[in-house]
């Protein structure tokens, strides 16, 4: 009889993808504007996963006209519409941190290849 | 008071709305509650329903209190709660009360018996200053002066260290997010009094029009 496990259960996604820190993600949120709804796209490094469960939130940083932009979204967010992978990272962190204090080249991550 | 249920708090979760953002709420195991008995202007002076929320062992209830439900013709409950209701007349005996009295947005006050925090000093319990750490100073967490020399007593609710918590706490004006009469569950937007199983009173806000 655990009643929080259910009310959470009952909204978890179940169709969230396997995405890991250091990936590029491509996340559509959904922005109401008045009446309408559009989606947008927000692309980017994935520089952290905190929490678990219903209350796992995920923070995507890429740089817009040269400003570091970051964004955090929550795993099971309705407003989260999808989730996709475009490239998958390689890295020795669980959270990327370090990419804020560099600019050029050294602000990459770099490509995992599976062999 | 409009309306009234006996609930046990069960602990407290998140919920996403329509717009995506999240809510916290409190999940309150609610009802069902039976009224036991029914008090009048005639006979007891007042006008009050008397309900009953979960159901003990009969082994728990001791005789007088069984005649109580034996005379109501209903199972014996844990606990008893009397609610001046403006519409108690409505209600008869061996009515059940369910999560459905209360609706999704409506505002209610929640009271229940707070967490006990045991002994403590008067920073936490009443919000004082403390002096400084470091610099010389000796004064650190002490409660500070009791008053001056010349009232030659301690003034009454002077505010001093001693027992904090496990009181009647009543938190105002939450608003309802779910009401399931099915499960006997309510979601309360926001924390509620007491520790989780602890028993609490949902009712209509006093504060809203």
């Amino acid at each position: 009889m655990d009643i929080i496990g259910e009310i959470e259960s009952e909204q978890l996604k179940k169709d969230v993808p396997v995405f890991e820190i250091g990936d590029t993600v491509r996340v559509h949120v959904k922005i109401k504007e008045g009446a309408r709804e559009r989606i947008q796209v927000f692309e980017g490094t994935v520089i952290k996963r905190q929490n678990g469960g219903l209350r796992e939130t995920f923070t995507v940083r890429r740089l817009s006209y040269g400003v570091g932009v970051e964004k955090t979204f929550p795993v099971h967010s309705p407003v989260v519409e999808k989730i996709e992978v475009t490239r998958k990272g390689k890295t020795r962190r669980a959270k990327l941190y370090y990419l804020r204090d560099r600019v050029g080249k050294s602000a990459k991550v770099k490509e995992k290849i599976n062999k | 008071m409009k309306k009234a249920i006996i609930g046990r708090k069960v602990g407290m979760t998140q919920i996403f709305d329509e717009a995506g953002k999240v809510i916290p709420v409190s999940v309150v195991l609610a009802g069902p509650c039976t009224v036991i008995q029914k008090k009048t202007a005639d006979k007891e002076g007042y006008e009050a329903i008397q309900v009953g929320f979960e159901d003990a062992r009969e082994k728990l209830i001791n005789k007088p209190l069984k005649g109580h439900f034996a005379k109501a013709n209903i199972a014996p409950k844990k606990f008893l709660k009397e609610f001046r209701l403006e519409d108690g007349a409505d209600y008869n005996v061996g009515d059940v009360i369910k999560a459905d009295v209360f609706e999704v947005g409506e505002k209610v006050d929640v009271s229940g018996v707070s967490k006990g925090k045991g002994y403590q000093g008067t920073i936490k319990r009443w919000n004082t200053h403390r002096g400084p750490m470091s610099h010389g100073s000796k004064y650190h967490r002490a409660s500070g002066s009791k008053g001056s020399a010349d009232a030659a007593r301690t003034f009454k609710n002077k505010k001093m260290p001693g027992r904090m918590g496990f009181e009647n706490v009543t938190v105002q004006n939450l608003e309802i997010v779910r009401a399931d009469a099915e499960k006997n569950i309510i979601l309360i937007r926001g924390g509620i009094p007491g520790p989780k199983k602890g028993i609490v009173v949902i009712k209509n806000t006093v504060k809203a029009r």
